[in-house]
């Protein structure tokens, strides 16, 4: 076992891990934050994305020692201390981005990276960057609307069809 | 997973040291090891990471000829100006989050059948820089996942001639975002090169009798009467054999077109 430290969320953590310890498990069953998911596990479904140095990255495929010294961002820094949920969060509550929530965690942190390289982003390029984000509920038509609410463009061009 | 050990050297005579163990591995990005060894598919008692290795990370241009840092991830690859086509190239593998992690150096050693990457350094004629030497793409791509690379050998850069025009088309395989085919055309300082990867069950190679007919008449039209041999193409349930062979010429046509 190797004794790992990183910042998640902006808070110095360490624990143990095994060399074949994924960043994944080290989080839930290492921090008990469980609100980064595993769905595939095998680098498909994007459900276990996180953020290691400001990149999206999926965290079923990266080994926990390689985060050692990492800053490290999951869904559980989205929202504010008091549960204000950030723009992105709110956005996706307020346009049915979710059904079932699995793919949701993975969903906001894609946004929140998309958001930063490309702030107003085209329903094509918010479709082409979701391509490591799998969701089986919505068919993503309102994943995209949230996505386009949440980068402060009109949404009535996306109506429900 | 078996069990194994990470060690994370920070620079490249400390990972070729710690590779000399025969039990050892390298570590790329991890985007296709790591799921191999979540299918027990590789057993490696230790794996030396590569992405903690500074030297090996960067890309710079000099006397037109683009070198990239073996560590250096996809996503900084298609940031680069200098060589457009391989920026879209690097730019449409995988995902965002793939290409964030995955490196240069660790698909070219893999060099898996279907990956984009040997497509570009065999269609201009790079050169794969290790620690102990400097290998030519046309020497380098030895069959499917089978590379000149010694167990200890460790690619520090890539070294590409950026050619006068240049196209990579992918047929994309919607769910593994491999190539089902692509092809990557180049007109480089010693002619027209055309390389293929996704197609063939010997990995990538060169499509000599294209690049004949191109050198002389650098149109689509000039490949109208020539046909790839079905034999070595790879048949499965996303395509078969005759399909690839088709698709080959019908990326090389498009390649050709979007060069104009």
């Amino acid at each position: 076992m190797t004794q790992v430290t990183m910042t998640v969320n902006g808070k110095a953590v360490s624990g143990e891990a095994e060399g074949r310890t994924l960043l994944s498990q080290f989080l839930r069953d290492g921090l008990g934050l469980t609100g980064t998911h595993v769905g595939c596990d095998t680098s498909q479904c994007g459900a276990c994305s996180v953020h290691v140095n400001g990149k999206l990255v999926k965290s079923c495929t990266m080994f926990a020692i390689e985060a050692d010294g990492a800053e490290v961002s999951t869904v559980e820094g989205e929202a504010d201390e008091d549960g204000t949920l950030s723009t992105i969060q709110q956005a996706f509550q307020e346009h049915h981005g979710l059904q079932c929530g699995f793919c949701t965690p993975g969903m906001v942190m894609a946004t929140k990276s998309l958001l930063a390289e490309n702030p107003k982003p085209t329903e094509a390029e918010i479709r082409a960057y979701l391509s490591g984000n799998i969701c089986r509920c919505t068919g993503y038509h309102n994943i995209v609307k949230a996505i386009m609410a949440a980068s402060g463009q009109d949404v009535s061009a996306i109506a429900a069809e | 997973m078996y069990a194994f050990d990470v060690e994370t050297p920070s620079s490249v005579a400390e990972a070729v040291a710690a590779l000399k163990d025969e039990e050892a591995t390298a570590l790329g990005g991890g985007q296709t090891l790591i799921p191999t060894l979540k299918q027990r598919l590789a057993a490696p008692e230790k794996l030396v990471s590569l992405s903690g290795i500074a030297e090996m990370k960067g890309i710079s241009t000099d006397g037109g000829v683009l070198t990239i840092g073996g560590a250096t991830p996809h996503v900084e690859v298609a940031a680069q100006g200098d060589f457009p086509a391989l920026a879209a190239l690097a730019g449409n593998i995988g995902d965002p989050a793939v290409r964030n992690r995955g490196t240069i150096g660790g698909s070219l050693a893999n060099n898996d059948p279907s990956a984009c990457y040997p497509s570009a350094v065999l269609g201009t004629g790079a050169t794969i820089v290790t620690n102990t030497r400097e290998i030519a793409a046309d020497d380098y791509f030895q069959g499917m996942f089978t590379t000149a690379l010694e167990d200890d050998e460790i690619i520090t850069a890539v070294r590409f001639p950026i050619p006068k025009a240049a196209s990579y088309q992918k047929f994309d395989q919607p769910a593994s975002r491999f190539a089902l085919v692509g092809v990557f055309v180049a007109k480089t300082a010693d002619g027209v090169r055309v390389a293929v990867t996704g197609a063939s069950e010997d990995g990538v190679f060169r499509w000599t009798e294209a690049e004949e007919a191109l050198n002389k008449e650098f149109r689509s039209d000039a490949l109208m009467d020539l046909d790839i041999n079905a034999m070595n193409m790879i048949g499965d349930l996303h395509g078969t054999k005759e399909y690839r062979a088709h698709l080959v010429k019908v990326m090389t046509r498009r390649a050709i077109n979007a060069i104009g």
